[in-house]
């Protein structure tokens, strides 16, 4: 059976990471192509990065960190952030990236779903999903822009359409989970993971080992997503891995 | 020199900088001359099976590669491409594989998430130059048709989804790889690197 995975996220902005990376070790710790490796090395199942550049410089030199990152790695690797067409997609799947992730695009123009999938494939397009609890619907909203944007969509409405426009899995982060360290939002997973058939990611939340061996066993993610924890070396992917395949979770 | 058949089928820049990475010169190469001259050949491929037999027709390398796979040097196909070698594959209908290997390639039927995409734990069912110093491990799946050999002692590795599922094949001096070995962490680099020793020219 497949195993579950763990995935650390890079965010990268005019080809250098950002939010601080603590490794030691490293000769240029904003160097994305090294921390690729590095996380490569430590057992990383895949990778994701997200390219946060606000200009169109800043998304070609992506382009060129794709390229080298997969001339580094021997993990597979998803990029999001700013792909608006399936032009952008062409480019970095070319550069040498395994997936896309879209989210904001995926929702002002969902065509673009369905035109990458008959495009590149399924397994290539990751669709990014942020949702918050919207406790006057006693649901989940979707978010874009970090959060700051209402959408009005309903979480679980909108990953039904994103699956059958195409989408080869969701990359789903919860905005009450994100940041605080508590956990991964279990209910918002568990209630998408049970709603799609196709594999989704959990993000937001992770703070201790035993919230990863959570969300796979109470909140039926496939793959867990982290990034402070990894970066500021409060666990090492072993270290997750360890735990994780103690409580007889199949991991690589 | 190792040689990358380049049949305009998918990116082959992450397997092209694996091979380099094991310390062997990789050219993509898309005429007779320089594939026939190659120490070992890979076959790779993502997509459809008909469009890829297409390009290969279209193209002449179907008859190269098969020339390739008698002249008895190390042939490797990759995902599409160890389909390919296989006699016929059903996507979209039937259509002719290259015929290296006897068997069909179909695809998965049933109430299960499709494509296997993920990692899986291979389980070796024959001893093979392939597994030389290696242990069973997990490596990278992404598909959603998988190949049945005909013949038993063809069948080099097996994953489990649902079902035994074809993972990697030989015959000979030809090789496949249902998974992707260059994006399977270090056992992924080390079946390559156990592939490319078969080209008989030392690492660099």
């Amino acid at each position: 059976m497949l195993a579950k995975r763990i995935i650390p996220c890079l965010d990268v902005k005019d080809g250098r990471v950002v939010k601080g990376v603590n490794f030691v070790n490293l000769r240029d710790a904003g160097d994305p192509v090294e921390l690729a490796a590095t996380y490569d090395r430590e057992g990383a199942d895949e990778l994701v990065f997200l390219d946060i550049s606000a200009s169109h410089e800043g998304r070609a030199t992506m382009v060129e960190v794709v390229r080298q990152t997969a001339g580094e790695i021997t993990i597979p690797f998803t990029v999001g952030g700013g792909i608006g067409h399936v032009d952008d997609m062409k480019r970095l799947l070319r550069a040498g990236a395994d997936k896309i992730g879209i989210n904001t695009a995926a929702i002002r123009s969902p065509e673009l779903v369905s035109e990458g999938a008959r495009k590149f494939g399924s397994q290539c397009i990751v669709v990014a999903i942020d949702a918050k609890f919207n406790p006057e619907w006693g649901e989940w909203e979707v978010y874009t822009h970090g959060g700051r944007n209402a959408t009005g969509l309903k979480a679980l409405e909108w990953v039904k359409r994103v699956e059958s426009l195409g989408a080869g899995e969701i990359l789903l982060t919860s905005m009450d989970a994100d940041g605080t360290k508590d956990g991964f939002d279990l209910k918002l997973t568990r209630a998408v993971s049970d709603m799609v058939s196709i594999p989704v990611i959990a993000s937001g939340g992770a703070g201790k080992i035993d919230h990863f061996y959570d969300v796979f066993e109470q909140g039926h993610a496939d793959a867990g997503l982290a990034a402070t924890i990894f970066h500021y070396k409060e666990m090492t992917i072993g270290e997750v891995k360890e735990d994780l395949r103690g409580k007889g979770v199949e991991v690589r | 020199m190792i040689a990358i058949i380049d049949y305009g089928m998918g990116n082959l820049h992450s397997v092209s900088k694996a091979i380099e990475r094991l310390g062997y010169p990789a050219v993509l190469a898309s005429d007779e001359e320089t594939i026939m001259s190659a120490d070992a050949a890979i076959l790779p491929g993502v997509g459809a099976f008909g469009d890829a037999m297409q390009n290969l027709r279209d193209t002449g390398l179907d008859e190269v590669t098969r020339r390739y796979a008698a002249s008895g040097k190390p042939l490797l196909g990759i995902c599409l491409g160890m389909q390919l070698l296989f006699t016929s594959g059903e996507e979209h209908g039937a259509n002719a594989g290259l015929g290296l290997l006897p068997g069909s390639v179909v695809r998965f039927e049933g109430s299960y998430k499709i494509p296997h995409m993920g990692w899986n734990k291979l389980e070796f069912r024959q001893k093979s130059p392939l597994f030389e110093g290696l242990a069973e491990g997990h490596v990278y799946f992404v598909h959603s048709f998988h190949a049945r050999p005909e013949r038993d002692e063809h069948l080099l590795a097996t994953t489990d989804y649902y079902q035994h599922v074809t993972a990697i094949v030989g015959r000979d001096n030809i090789y496949g790889m249902q998974f992707h070995p260059e994006k399977s962490g270090e056992l992924g680099m080390q079946l390559l690197a156990n592939f490319l020793k078969l080209s008989g020219r030392p690492e660099a």
